[in-house]
């Protein structure tokens, strides 16, 4: 068998969820015994090629291409499609980034190949290789498997795998070898114009110790206030889920998950969120995690060490009460 | 879960429109109210995705197309792109919108195989639409709080990210007006797409725990008490 990854990079930076489907790539190329090489695409990648060059892998191809400097999904499905044809790998693996969601159905598809996307997992039955991913916003996990010919494509999600598992070269360095691709400006149809950040974060969540966090269970804006209150007795910020967001409840900059902050507090009170994996990949890491949800069969549940099902409307105030309490 | 387990048991639960594809359908009502046109809502599934298309109709939508298919959960991505492909090829729309993903099977595929299976350029996570002689410009959601702007030509497909609108509900002479518009059947089978066979999902399952949990009871007033006591002495977090 022989793997291929494809590393995510913009602007000769590390997308880092590249190194946790590294380490998966590693793990399962050394089950089925496989040659495992790692494609790096862009326009002067070489010194990322050559970081590359220092992991656990036997050949690093650097794809480089003027037309490959900005992204584009035409450029990079046609751009890694003739490396695939030529590489002839069974297997190519790639993190479930934004990116990737943008191009490699496509890639894909143009091969008449399908792709398994968002993987959290993967396991062995009798000698077959077997992806898990999650179905109905993680209330329930699939088992799938490949039945076509290979190339077969697969994406790990952010968090599904621990990057720091990524194992360094045995031996000094995995050789580099350019890879050259044909690809003519009137293929790419799309036209990218400039990268930008909207306002400047005003609160950094990721400092807080603890974040007391809203989901779509707190109902409505007047019931926000009450969060904010226990927020501020047990000395943390507030933050929330992207529907809260996205309703204009809280400002976008207090959105914890994979379209907002990433965060680590040392407690992290999850307060009516279901949990859909776009959130939980923001917060699962925190060092404790309690959730309040009428629904015992939340997601959130998945990822907390202390539960209370019950009404958020309840509980919240007799929490207020006895902090209160507390301090009198 | 149903008992070969490849599926839910849809007796057990309620259906509703994916909430994302409501975000898609407000943004393509918008742009017909702007710049003109006809918004045509296409859905793929048994009978009861009617109901979904009736919903686009009576928000403003002019017609519907269902492809049915009462096992339509056994199609890979690419099989059920490749049907509402077929469906649709001729139609020649200038714009296709889909949601980002579906909350059911969450393949996150459609909009981008659509693209490719009918040699249209797309852009995906889009946050923001203008439109002006043949090109829209369009804003992208990248990671970590990034955002491009990117510029396609028409026709092309896109998909829309949630919370990028606030979709209308159905008004009462909406409603009463969606009886009278056409809603096109086509059977799955009769478009001749074979199933492509790419992956196929042998059992799904509720999930094992990474953590265990611990639950507290009582009344709110007893819960609340207990964790805050769990969270100062047991986790020393507060």
């Amino acid at each position: 068998m022989k793997i291929l990854l494809i590393a995510e990079q913009r602007d000769a930076k590390w997308n880092k969820i590249s190194f946790e489907t590294l380490a998966a790539a590693q793990q399962i190329a050394g089950v089925e015994k496989a040659a495992l090489s790692c494609a790096v695409v862009g326009q002067g990648v070489a010194g990322l090629a050559d970081e590359l060059a220092g992991y656990q892998l036997d050949e690093v191809l650097r794809v480089e291409h003027d037309l490959l400097e900005q992204y584009t999904p035409d450029a990079y499905s046609i751009a890694l499609r003739q490396v695939i044809e030529s590489a002839k790998p069974d297997l190519v693996l790639l993190p479930h980034t934004y990116q990737v969601r943008d191009f490699a159905p496509k890639l894909a598809a143009s091969m008449g190949k399908g792709m398994i996307g968002d993987c959290v997992g993967y396991r062995y039955e009798n000698g077959k290789l077997i992806f898990v991913r999650q179905m109905f916003q993680g209330r329930t996990a699939a088992d799938v498997v490949f039945t076509g010919e290979p190339p077969w494509v697969a994406t790990f999600q952010a968090g599904a795998f621990r990057a720091d598992l990524a194992a360094k070269h045995a031996s000094g360095k995995a050789a580099v070898k350019p890879v050259s691709v044909e690809l003519k400006p009137e293929q790419i149809r799309t036209k990218p114009l400039e990268l930008f950040r909207e306002a400047k974060q005003a609160v950094d969540l990721t400092q807080a110790p603890i974040l007391v966090s809203v989901g779509r269970g707190i109902k409505a804006p007047e019931n926000i206030p009450m969060a904010e209150k226990l927020a501020k007795l047990m000395g943390g910020e507030i933050s929330a889920s992207r529907p809260i967001c996205d309703e204009g409840w809280l400002p976008m900059d207090r959105q914890i998950g994979s379209s907002g902050q990433t965060v680590v507090p040392k407690l992290y009170l999850a307060l009516g969120i279901s949990g859909a994996i776009q959130h939980v990949v923001g917060m699962k890491g925190s060092r404790t995690i309690a959730a309040i949800n009428k629904d015992a069969n939340a997601p959130i549940f998945e990822v907390a060490d202390y539960g209370i099902v019950g009404d958020l409307f309840e509980v919240v105030p007799a929490m207020i009460e006895e902090l209160e309490k507390a301090r009198s | 879960m149903a008992d070969a387990s490849a599926w839910i048991r849809e007796s057990d639960i309620g259906f509703e429109t994916n909430e994302p594809d409501g975000f898609a359908l407000e943004e393509a009502l918008r742009l017909k109210e702007k710049h003109g046109g006809e918004v045509v809502a296409i859905s793929m599934g048994p009978e009861r995705a009617k109901q979904v298309i009736k919903e686009a109709l009576a928000k403003g939508a002019e017609r519907g197309i269902h492809v049915a298919d009462n096992e339509f959960y056994k199609l890979d991505p690419l099989t059920s792109a490749r049907s509402l492909a077929a469906a649709i090829e001729k139609e020649n729309f200038d714009l296709i919108l889909t949601g980002l993903q579906s909350e059911d099977q969450g393949f996150g595929q459609t909009g981008v195989l659509l693209a490719e299976l009918l040699g249209r350029p797309h852009a995906t996570i889009i946050m923001a639409i203008e439109v002006a002689d043949g090109r829209m410009k369009l804003k992208r959601e990248l990671e970590a709080g990034w955002f491009q702007w990117v510029e396609l030509p028409l026709p092309a497909v896109i998909t829309i990210q949630s919370g990028i609108n606030k979709p209308r509900y159905a008004t009462l002479k909406g409603i009463m007006a969606a009886k009278k518009k056409q809603i096109a059947t086509i059977d799955r089978g009769t478009l001749g797409v074979a199933d492509a066979g790419t992956q196929r999902v042998e059992r799904i399952y509720v999930p094992q725990k990474t953590k265990k949990t611990e639950f507290i009871s009582g009344t709110a007033k007893e819960a609340a008490a207990k964790l805050i006591e769990k969270l100062r002495h047991e986790a020393r977090v507060l």
